[in-house]
């Protein structure tokens, strides 16, 4: 099923001649309202006229995830506060967030892209939707839902946590679609054992997860624990939120990005140089239809290949390669972002604390863990258990509190993490060995 | 009246502790005691050597982190009660026992308890004040 045929099926150069349109209407308006994008043509010499044909979008200055913080909170908004009808913001490095804006036009938008996900995913009209991603500042669970209610479906705004009571909710309710991280939804399984019922008997029949990296061999379990489709779902708060890209459930092959309103591209994260099709590179994203706050040629630092080869599902956009990685050091632990640099900053915070330290992320069951092990010198060091164990309780506590992610502290010897030449290897992540 | 004690930080790993003793040996440096602190990471080591600053020196250059506490070393008599009454003794005087220890070798009748309190000059004072003898740290070193 497709939610909307006109769009989701356009010719290849009928999505192309919208895209440009799009574009430079988009352009034009950016110049003109965000003092941050005219300064930045201005200084590499470019005009929105000058962009005449998708080629020359590679002219176009990139945005990053830093800009967005050195013009906090709203210097990247394109309209005037009072149209603006919802704020949302993601973390970031410093503590502070990242702040979008969406006009009432964006939230119909973004409800429609979500409709159409849902259904590229197999829901519909009569489905019941158990939405546990979280409600809050956080895109996913006003996004979701929204595109719940487009869609005519039942949806049940249970957020994150309380599992006991999602299960209990999803097996009363008859939930048949279950919206969360992937990483929970193997968490649900295991608890729903754990109170002796079983879920793969629940009514779910298709679950769509996205906000974290995950495998293949995570996405066969999943389909094996939870007896469902297991959909991956593609977005980032600085574009839109979750409905970027989504697999259909005809291919579970690739995610379609909803190209009538945003254009990806695929560069060398390190020349920035646009690679040629069919190419692994960091995905890059404009937005072409959003008001609040356009992005222009946004770096995600998600590395993805773009397949532009048509798709059994009759959808024309192009799809996103699953997520292989990101191009920058961010993790993504159990849905929260988090950047090595904010612990290192926890760690200089307290004194004595060496500079040395390395971020071990595993995967334990069904949930991700982080675990710091910092270098214990003779200025932390004590001759009591007591003292060192106090350390580690402090570092613990303000990560904790900075990032609201629990990890585990290990002290370790001095010269025990491996130092390098250039560019410190501070994260060892495990997740991705299965 | 103190007593040097050497503390190593040891992470809970195989193969440290020989490489604590391996250093030593090499060092022609003799424990004269010893007190392994556990949790599930990390262990520290304390020791009573003959020679502490060669020890501090060499286990220093391995890449061990040590450092040095003052810690107190109490003849207690060798029969049943015997810890007893210094431990009331303290208590009496309000003095904290952080950890202790015994001492391998014994001093004439009597064994040797290392102690590390909180407030060791107050120990000290309170035991001595109480007729119990604390043990010099050379004589110790030499035992």
């Amino acid at each position: 099923m497709i939610w909307n045929d006109d769009f989701e099926t356009l010719p290849r150069e009928a999505i192309e001649s919208l895209q440009l349109k799009r574009l430079r209407q988009t352009l034009e308006r950016v110049y003109a309202t965000v003092p941050f994008y005219r300064e930045r043509f201005q200084r590499e010499k470019v005009t929105p006229d000058m962009i005449k044909s998708l080629d020359d979008l590679r002219r176009v200055p990139f945005t990053l995830k830093q800009d967005m913080r050195d013009n906090y909170p709203y210097g990247l908004f394109a309209v005037a506060l009072d149209q603006i009808v919802r704020i949302h913001a993601s973390s970031g490095t410093t503590g502070k967030p990242t702040v979008v804006g969406y006009t009432r036009r964006d939230i119909d938008m973004w409800s429609e892209l979500m409709a159409r996900s849902f259904v590229a995913a197999g829901a519909h009209r009569g489905d019941v939707i158990h939405n546990a991603y979280g409600y809050g500042l956080f895109t996913g669970g006003l996004g979701a839902h929204y595109g719940a209610e487009k869609l005519g479906a039942s949806v049940i705004p249970m957020s994150g946590g309380n599992t006991k009571k999602q299960i209990m909710i999803m097996q009363d309710f008859g939930s048949t679609i279950l919206t969360c991280t992937p990483s929970y939804s193997l968490y649900l399984a295991e608890a729903a054992a754990d109170e002796g019922v079983d879920i793969r008997d629940f009514k779910l029949r298709v679950g769509i997860f996205g906000a974290e990296p995950w495998s293949e061999s995570i996405r066969r379990e999943i389909e094996e624990k939870l007896n469902l489709k297991a959909i991956d779902i593609y977005g980032l708060s600085e574009i839109l939120g979750p409905g970027v890209a989504i697999e259909c459930v005809e291919a579970q092959k690739g995610l379609h990005i909803w190209e009538d309103h945003f254009i990806p591209e695929i560069i060398d994260p390190d020349s920035g140089d646009v690679l040629p099709p069919g190419e692994l590179g960091e995905l890059v994203i404009t937005t072409i239809t959003k008001e609040g706050i356009p992005m222009i040629r946004y770096r995600t630092r998600d590395i993805t290949r773009l397949i532009h080869e048509p798709c059994i599902c009759g959808r024309t956009h192009a799809r996103l390669e699953r997520m292989s990685g990101r191009s920058d050091d961010m993790l993504i632990i159990r849905g929260v972002n988090v950047f090595p640099s904010q612990i290192e900053s926890v760690l200089m915070d307290i004194e004595g604390v060496e500079p040395h330290y390395q971020l071990i992320v595993e995967r334990e069951g069904n949930l991700d863990t982080l675990e710091v092990q910092v270098e214990v010198n003779e200025e932390t060091f004590s001759d009591e258990i007591k003292v060192l164990q106090d350390l580690s309780g402090r570092i613990r506590k303000e990560i904790k509190d900075l990032l609201g992610i629990t990890c585990r502290v290990r002290l370790v010897e001095p010269k025990s993490i491996a130092r390098s030449e250039g560019k410190a290897k501070r994260v060892i992540d495990r997740r991705g060995q299965f | 009246m103190y007593v040097e004690q050497i503390s190593i930080f040891i992470e809970n790993k195989s193969g440290r502790l020989a490489e604590v003793t391996r250093c030593l040996g090499e060092a022609g440096v003799n424990i004269r005691a010893l007190s392994l602190a556990d949790t599930s990471d990390f262990g520290i080591l304390r020791l009573i050597v003959d020679k502490h600053d060669v020890a501090q020196k060499q286990l220093k250059e391995a890449g061990f982190t040590v450092s040095k506490t003052e810690v107190v070393a109490v003849e207690v008599p060798d029969r049943p009660t015997g810890l007893h009454g210094i431990l009331k003794i303290l208590d009496q005087g309000g003095v904290n026992v952080e950890y202790m220890y015994a001492f391998v070798e014994r001093c004439g009748a009597n064994a040797v308890i290392i102690f590390r309190f909180d407030d060791a000059a107050e120990a000290i004072k309170v035991l001595t004040g109480n007729g119990v003898r604390v043990l010099e740290g050379e004589r110790i070193y030499s035992m």
